[in-house]
C-alpha cells in the first residue's frame, strides 16, 4: 500500500471526542520532499490530524504510518516528527541555544556535535546574531524562526506546522512564506503545514488537501484545486467565485451543456459527479469581461462597484436575480459601467465549471 | 519589567501615593524592628523591661560562655547556636516535607477542570479556618499515647503499645508541616496554574520523556512558585513556638519558644530575646538576599 516515496501516510483515521467526531475516516498520502498542506475552515479538523500525527491524540480508528511504519501506541518523544506550535512553545528559561539544542541532547547527540548543528541551524534561519538571547528578548518573527530552529535541528523525517505564521503580521508574513518555502527545498523533508489561509496554501504548497467538518474534500495541487474544484465547498473556500444555478442538459467525455440564466446555451468542464438536472456553475470572478448587453453569454444589470486598489470590483444582479461580482483590473483604461447600466458578461474559455453539491 | 511607558507616567504621582504605604510600612514593620534593635543593646531588668543603659551584654550571653560569675576567660558558648541551629534544621525538613506533599497537591489541583479547582483550593484552605493555637492542641490530642490514632492502631492490632510520637522530633515536624502546608501549596499552585502545557508538549515532540520533562522545562518554569513557597514555609517555621512548645520537649526547643520565654512573665530577659530575635532576622534576611540575587541574575541574562 505504501510506495518508499510516501513520507507519511494517513489511513482511514477516525478521532472522536466523545460524542463530537473531529475526523471522519480521514486517508491521505504525503510524499517525500513535498510541502503538503492541510487548508480548511475554522474547527475541521486540521489540528487534530497534525496532533495525531505528531502522537499527541490517540486515533480512535485507522492508523498512521511513517515511511511504512506504523506510528500506533508511539509516544509523541518517540516519533521521529518535529512541530512547530502554533504559539511556538518555546522554553522562555532557555537561550535561544539552549532552545535549539534541547532536541539535539535529548535525542543523543554528543555536546560538540550538538552545538555545531546549533550554529549551522541558526545560520539558516538567519538568527545567528541572537544565540544568546531568552525568547522573551525577541520579537514574534524571531520567535517564529527560533522554533522553526528547534523543530528542524534534530533532523526530523517531517515537519508539522500548526499556523506558524498566523502570529506575524501582514508584511512579515508574506516574507517568511517565502522564506520557509526555501527552508523546505534546502532540507528536502517533507512539511505539512496546517493553515486556515487560502492565499497562504496556493502560494506555499506542492499539494494541498482542503478539509471540512473532519473529511477531506479534495487533495491536488494549488492549480487543481483553485481551477477544478470537485464541489462547491472548495470553489467557495478558495478564492472567490460566483455560483449560479444552471439547468444542465446534457453531460459527455467530462463536459456538460447547460442553460444559463437568459437560458443562453453554453459549454462547460463538468466535475465527475454531476448528472443532467439542475447543477451549479462556479464562475471566477477574474475570468469575466464586459461586453455590450446582446454580444455576452449573459446579461447584467450594474448595482454598484467596490474599490479593491489593484481591482474593482463589480456587482451586478442576473435576469433571474442572482446576484454575481466581476473583477476588473484598476488599470487607467479601465472603464467602470455607471450603477443601473445594463451591460453583457463574457465567460472566458476555463472560467466556468460545473460543480456536484 | 512591564510598560516602560506607564511607569513614568504615575512618577510624579508616585511619592503622594505611596505615603499611605510608606505609613504602614513604617509603623508596623519600620519602628517594631527599630525598637528590637534597641533594646537588644539595652541593659535587662530583673523583673522584665530594660534599663536604659547601653550594653553587649545580651549579644556577649549569646556567643560567649564566661562561667558561673562571669569572671572567666570567654569561651563560645555553644547553647544557643545549637538551639538556632536546630531550628534551622527543623524548619528546612518542614520545607523540604511541605515541598514533596505541598507541589504534586498543587499540580493536582491546578489541572483539575477550571469550575473544580476552585473547590480544591476552598478544601485545602478550611482547616486554616480555626485558629493555629487550637489546631496545633488538636494535633497533641490525635497523635498523644492516649489519643485516637494510637488507640485506632491498637485496636486494630498493628502495634502492641502505644507510638510515643508526642515529645519527638516528628511531632514537631508533623506540627509545622501541618502548619504551613497551604504556603507551600498556594503560590505552587499559582506558578502551575499560569503554565503554559504545550511547552511540556515541545518537551514531548523534542524526545524528551516524561521525568526528563519534568526536571528541564516544568521544574525551572514554575520555580518562581516554589521559591516562594519554600520561604512563606521556612521563615515562619524557624520562628514557630507553638509546634515546639507544644508537641515537642525539652529536647525539641527552637528559636521562637527561647525568644518567647525571654518576654513571658518576670522570668525574662528582654535584651537577650530582642537580641536573639536581631540574629534570627539577620538570618533570614540573608535567605531572602540569596534569594533575591538568584532572581535578579535569572532576569538580566
Ligand atoms: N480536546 C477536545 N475535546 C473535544 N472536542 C475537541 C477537542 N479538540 C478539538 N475538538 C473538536 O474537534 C474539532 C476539530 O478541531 P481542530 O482543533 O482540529 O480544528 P482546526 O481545524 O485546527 O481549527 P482552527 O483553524 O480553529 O485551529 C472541533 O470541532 C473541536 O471543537
Ligand atoms: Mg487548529
Amino acid at each position: 500500500m505504501t510506495s518508499p516515496d510516501i513520507a507519511v501516510a494517513v489511513d482511514r483515521v477516525i478521532k472522536r471526542y466523545g460524542s463530537v467526531t473531529a475526523l471522519h475516516g480521514v486517508s491521505l498520502d504525503i510524499r517525500e520532499n513535498e510541502f503538503f498542506t492541510l487548508l480548511g475552515p475554522s474547527g475541521c479538523g486540521k489540528t487534530t490530524l497534525l496532533r495525531a500525527i505528531a502522537g499527541f491524540e490517540d486515533v480512535t480508528e485507522g492508523r498512521i504510518l511513517l515511511k511504512g511504519q506504523d506510528l500506533t501506541g508511539l509516544p509523541p518523544h518517540k516519533r521521529p516528527v518535529n512541530t512547530v506550535f502554533q504559539q511556538y512553545a518555546l522554553f522562555p528559561h532557555m537561550t535561544v541555544t539552549e532552545n535549539v539544542m534541547f532536541g539535539l541532547l535529548r535525542k543523543g547527540w554528543s555536546r560538540p556535535e550538538a552545538e555545531r548543528r546549533v550554529r549551522d541551524v541558526l545560520h539558516l534561519v538567519q538568527l545567528s546574531d541572537f544565540a544568546a538571547r531568552k525568547p522573551g528578548q525577541m520579537s514574534g518573527g524571531q520567535q517564529q524562526r527560533v522554533a522553526l530552529a528547534r523543530a528542524l535541528a534534530p533532523r526530523p523525517e517531517v515537519l508539522l506546522l500548526d499556523e506558524p505564521l498566523s502570529a506575524l503580521d501582514l508584511k512579515l508574513r508574506q516574507a517568511v512564506r517565502m522564506e520557509l518555502k526555501a527552508l523546505q527545498r534546502e532540507t528536502g523533508i517533507a512539511f505539512i503545514f496546517v493553515t486556515h489561509d487560502q492565499e497562504e496554501a496556493l502560494t506555499m504548497s506542492d499539494r494541498i488537501a482542503v478539509m471540512s467538518a473532519g473529511r477531506v474534500q479534495q487533495v491536488g495541487s494549488p492549480r487543481e484545486i483553485y481551477e477544478a474544484p470537485v464541489n462547491r465547498f472548495v470553489a467557495d473556500f478558495i478564492g472567490e467565485t460566483n455560483l449560479l444555478d444552471v439547468a444542465v442538459q446534457s453531460i459527455s467525455a467530462g463536459q456538460a451543456n447547460v442553460l444559463l440564466p437568459g437560458n443562453h446555451p453554453f459549454t462547460c468542464p463538468a466535475a465527475a459527479v454531476v448528472e443532467p438536472g439542475a447543477g451549479h456553475l462556479s464562475v471566477r470572478p477574474e475570468r469575466i469581461s464586459l461586453c455590450p448587453e446582446d454580444q455576452g453569454h449573459l446579461r447584467a444589470t450594474v448595482t454598484g462597484h467596490t474599490y479593491l486598489g489593484t481591482d474593482i470590483q463589480l456587482h451586478v444582479v442576473l435576469v433571474d436575480g442572482e446576484t454575481m461580482s466581476v473583477r476588473l483590473q484598476n488599470a487607467e483604461t479601465t472603464l467602470v459601467p455607471d450603477t443601473g447600466s445594463v451591460i453583457g458578461l463574457k465567460l472566458e474559455t476555463g472560467a466556468a465549471r460545473l460543480l456536484a453539491d | 519589567m512591564a510598560g516602560g511607558a506607564s511607569s513614568r507616567i504615575y512618577e510624579g504621582a508616585g511619592l503622594k501615593l505611596m505615603l499611605p504605604s510608606w505609613l504602614v510600612i513604617g509603623i508596623f514593620l519600620l519602628a517594631p524592628v527599630a525598637m528590637m534593635a534597641v533594646y537588644s543593646f539595652l541593659t535587662k531588668e530583673f523583673r522584665g523591661g530594660v534599663i536604659w543603659e547601653f550594653s553587649l551584654a545580651a549579644y556577649d550571653q549569646f556567643f560567649f560562655d564566661r562561667g558561673l560569675f562571669g569572671d572567666e576567660a570567654p569561651t563560645i558558648e555553644w547553647t544557643y547556636i545549637g538551639i538556632f541551629w536546630r531550628s534551622i534544621w527543623q524548619a528546612g525538613l518542614a520545607t523540604l516535607a511541605c515541598l514533596l506533599i505541598g507541589f504534586p497537591t498543587a499540580w493536582f489541583i491546578a489541572t483539575r477542570d477550571p469550575k473544580t479547582r476552585s473547590i480544591w483550593l476552598f478544601l485545602v484552605t478550611i482547616p486554616y479556618w480555626v485558629n493555629l493555637l487550637i489546631r496545633t492542641v488538636s494535633m497533641k490530642f490525635l497523635i498523644r499515647d492516649t489519643g485516637p490514632l494510637n488507640e485506632f492502631l491498637l485496636a486494630l492490632g498493628v502495634i502492641d503499645e502505644p507510638l510515643g510520637l508526642i515529645n519527638t522530633n516528628f511531632a514537631v515536624q508533623l506540627g509545622l508541616f501541618y502548619s504551613y502546608l497551604p504556603f507551600m501549596v498556594l503560590p505552587i499552585y499559582a506558578a502551575v496554574e499560569r503554565y503554559d502545557f504545550s511547552l511540556s508538549e515541545a518537551a514531548a515532540d523534542l524526545y524528551s520523556g516524561t521525568w526528563t520533562t519534568l526536571r528541564l522545562v516544568i521544574l525551572p518554569v514554575v520555580k518562581p512558585g516554589i521559591v516562594a513557597g519554600c520561604i512563606l514555609v521556612f521563615v515562619p517555621s524557624l520562628g514557630a513556638f507553638l509546634a515546639p512548645d507544644l508537641l515537642g520537649g525539652a529536647k525539641t526547643f527552637m528559636i521562637g519558644s527561647l525568644i518567647e520565654e525571654q518576654f513571658k512573665g518576670s522570668a525574662g530577659n528582654w535584651p537577650f530575646g530582642a537580641a536573639a530575635s536581631m540574629i534570627l532576622l539577620t538570618i533570614v534576611m540573608c535567605v531572602l538576599l540569596v534569594y533575591a540575587r538568584n532572581q535578579n541574575k535569572g532576569e538580566t541574562r
